[in-house]
């Protein structure tokens, strides 16, 4: 047992250190800082910058082009982005069906996508839940059937159904898929994994606009839809097998411990300008300060259950059911960070800026800076507890694989 | 003892309820929230003229309906179940409540005029480094001939795009946040030298950064005693509490009743999710908490005429209770509606944003948890 980072692991910190010093793109400093809504310009600015140094994909071994970092590197690469306020990057591509596509698809499918979902030429979104899927996942309808088209003699899937909840499915150029394609065989047996083309013919994209104002979530509609069969990943009716796997990496990294920790870090800045009733700083407000400490506890015990998942991980055991414990906690202190950041806000918390007709004097500012985005990233950030299965959901998976109840 | 509504009580809420469910449906608010305006001016007059309820809390001799405190918390309730944006808040609450009690030669003129919806108030009394102590104030008045000129800076004025006047808190006298020398002013929104910028509010209000710079106002703008305003803003701001407790109580009664309608038709692993006991035993601790809210919105609204001392504590209390009832009740609300309770076409998410700012509305949890402990425990010392 033992903290100490080791002399190797501190060069490697000062070396990324550096590097997103003189890296990151200048039109993207101070974006996340400010809560900005990003464009797919400014995700990809980040992205291509981090793929052409071969650093886009921490986690993915180096036989798939990965970096070869082990789980403190790629901790300690977390922190200084954080530490940096870089934004992040698009987790659908890189850290969901990239793995899928390395682990179960064929050399040929390996070659068509991972290298544009690397650099950056391939957007892609999720397709898993369904109206009437959610939290019960496996109930999803959409159908795909299979048929040869005379046309050409080859075999594809017709595809029919509704996904939702489809972040950013606006910029994606691929979407990856659940699908029905036995419909007769027990829930779970009768899916498969499939890769659809945003600009197949029967795709309709809608957005849900959410609390916050946010344009981030979308309905997609797929209505005859024809897909190659080549574009399967694994066998016909083994997709839930891809789906497992998928949802045990979307779980890890979403601690969001670096992130929670500059989300403190600007609570506390806030604070020290923000005036209490007194006139004393907020951070003085001996209530305040205690929720702030109390939070900061929270998160360092948080931090420290997934440095042990990590160092379980580097020990060669994957991401198991434990990691529900970093999900459960990790959304919740990052909800609570949102909570204490609009509390420090005081009466800037109200003021909604999206767009709003411009009336009076508009040299005349609106309260500070930072008060802008906390009601918006407060009421955002609820989604956190709801999505990438429940925070219910992940009570239940450990009530059942790690207590056996 | 006696928790039961007059006949006149009951009919004030039944006809301002079968107005609301029948013209404010959420989908009218909606589109008033994103109209220019931000408001229905048509159903500030239907209040005036048709409903009558804008004289609800004023006494006969006023020109009201005889009614108080409870019949504002009434009319609240029933605005928190439907979400209104009208200003009955900062109008009649508020703009009524400082007359009312001002001895203002013109009081009854003036009400008159609120309750025919002629007149209509916002409230600008925060200031940007103040927070939620009353007192701290820069703005100041200066004694100018028989008048005053204001100079200062009212940050988040509810209602003030709307407002034909703003009531405001300044110093007359005394230091920043000293308990004397403010004073109380009814001011023409149209006077010189008052800059605005207009803006939404995350819940679907308006509201105003408000300057003033060197206004002059007339000696009969001062409503109340000079220098000696700060009890008056006390007295007023506990109504406006209140009030909000009251509407808070109505916007939590409608999440629950949404997310209990939700949970019995959403099915998911066969089965209405409302059968699932980790939720059922979220909604029932929903339903304690608004009952508990309402529990404390009549205690609160029943001692608003008590020493100054008694209705701050109550008042204080029932804001804390609020405060942390509208947070339960509006996370429960979302998360168990799921994804639908992020979305902007589901009214459970504008409940939940009201409610949320409800919670900060006239000082946080911390603030009435410190006046209370003030008031109740450092007194008893």
């Amino acid at each position: 047992m033992n903290l100490d980072f080791s002399p190797e692991d501190l060069a490697f910190r000062d070396e990324v250190r550096a590097f997103i010093a003189a890296h990151y793109p200048d039109s993207l400093r101070g974006k996340q800082d400010e809560g900005e809504e990003l464009s797919k310009e400014d995700f990809l600015a980040w992205h291509r910058v981090l793929a052409a140094k071969g650093w886009v994909n921490p986690a993915w071994p180096t036989s798939e082009g990965g970096p070869g970092w082990t789980s403190t590197q790629r901790y300690i690469w977390g922190e200084e982005c954080a530490a940096a306020d870089t934004i992040g990057v698009m987790p659908f591509g890189i850290n969901m069906v990239g793995p899928v596509i390395y682990t179960f698809g064929t050399p040929e499918q390996k070659q068509r996508f991972l290298p544009e979902t690397l650099n950056g030429d391939i957007w892609w979104c999720q397709g898993y839940s369904e109206p009437g899927a959610g939290s019960d996942l496996a109930s999803l309808k959409t159908k795909a059937e299979r048929f040869t088209d005379p046309a050409d003699g080859k075999d594809y899937y017709l595809v029919n159904g509704q996904k939702t909840w489809t972040t950013m499915a606006q910029y994606a150029d691929w979407i990856f898929c659940l699908v029905r394609t036995d419909p007769n065989a027990k829930i779970q047996e009768g899916i498969s994994f499939l890769l659809i083309n945003m600009k197949t013919p029967g795709i309709t994209v809608r957005p849900i606009i959410t609390l916050g104002g946010e344009h981030e979530v979308n309905e997609v509609w797929l209505e005859n839809v024809k897909v190659p069969v080549e574009n399967r990943i694994y066998d016909e009716n083994k997709g839930w097998t891809c789906a497992k796997f998928l949802l045990a990496h979307e779980r890890s990294g979403i601690a969001g411990v670096a992130r929670s920790k500059r989300g403190i870090e600007r609570i506390r800045q806030m604070a020290t300008t923000e005036l209490g009733d007194d006139g004393q700083t907020l951070l003085q407000d001996p209530a305040f300060k205690r929720k702030v400490a109390e939070l900061e506890i929270d998160l360092t015990a948080l931090e420290y259950t997934e440095l042990r998942t990590l160092a379980a991980e580097s020990a060669g055991k994957g991401p198991g059911p434990e990691s529900s414990v970093l999900k459960i906690k990790g959304t919740e202190v990052q909800q609570r960070v949102t909570e204490l950041a609009l509390e420090a806000a005081g009466h800037y918390g109200a003021p909604y800026f999206r767009g709003f007709p411009t009336d009076g004097d508009n040299m005349r500012p609106i309260g500070p800076d930072y008060a802008h985005r906390t009601a918006p990233s407060y009421f955002n950030v609820r989604k956190t507890s709801i999505y990438g299965g429940s925070n219910e959901i992940q009570r239940n998976i450990i009530a059942k694989m790690v207590l056996g109840l | 003892m006696d928790f039961n509504f007059t006949e006149e009580q009951s009919m004030l809420r039944d006809t301002l309820a079968s107005f609301l469910q029948d013209k404010y449906s959420f989908d009218t608010r909606r589109a008033s929230v994103k109209s220019a305006s931000g408001w229905r001016a048509d159903y500030w007059k239907a209040f005036a003229e048709e409903l009558g309820i804008l004289g609800a809390p004023f006494s006969e001799d006023l020109g009201g309906l005889g009614g108080s405190a409870i019949e504002n918390m009434i009319v609240m309730e029933e605005c928190g179940k439907a979400l209104v944006i009208e200003p009955y808040l900062g109008t009649v609450v508020i703009g009524g409540g400082f007359l009312k009690y001002s001895g203002h030669a013109s009081a009854t003129d003036l009400i008159g005029g609120i309750i025919g919806g002629e007149i209509i108030t916002a409230f600008a009394y925060a200031e940007p480094q103040g927070r939620y102590n009353l007192a701290d104030l820069k703005t100041t008045a200066k004694k100018d001939g028989s008048g005053y000129v204001l100079n200062g800076h009212k940050a988040v004025v509810l209602g003030a795009p709307w407002a034909t006047h703003l009531v405001v808190t300044a110093r007359t006298g005394g230091s920043q946040r000293e308990a004397s020398g403010v004073s109380v002013f009814l001011v023409d929104k149209a006077s010189a030298g008052i800059v605005t910028r207009d803006y939404p509010t995350v819940d679907g209000q308006r509201a105003s950064e408000v300057y003033f710079e060197n206004v002059s106002i007339p000696a009969d703008a001062l409503i109340g005693v000079e220098g000696a305003g700060l009890p008056l803003i006390e007295k007023v701001v506990d109504e406006a509490i209140a009030a909000i407790c009251a509407e808070g109580v109505g916007a939590m009664r409608r999440m629950h009743e949404n997310t209990l309608e939700y949970a019995r038709q959403r099915k998911q692993f066969g089965a209405a999710i409302a059968t699932f006991q980790v939720l059922q035993h979220r909604m029932v601790d929903m339903f304690i908490n608004v009952e508990q809210s309402l529990s404390m919105t009549y205690m609160a609204t029943l001692k608003l005429d008590e020493s100054a001392h008694d209705r701050a504590k109550a008042v204080s209390a029932a804001k804390v209770q609020i405060g942390r009832s509208a947070k339960f009740v509006g996370q429960a609300a979302i998360q168990i509606h799921g994804g639908m309770g992020m979305t902007d076409e589901l009214a459970v998410g504008h409940y939940f944003k009201r409610a949320t700012m409800i919670e900060g509305q006239f000082g946080s949890v911390d603030h009435h948890l410190r006046r209370y402990e003030h008031l109740s425990i450092d007194a008893a010392a």
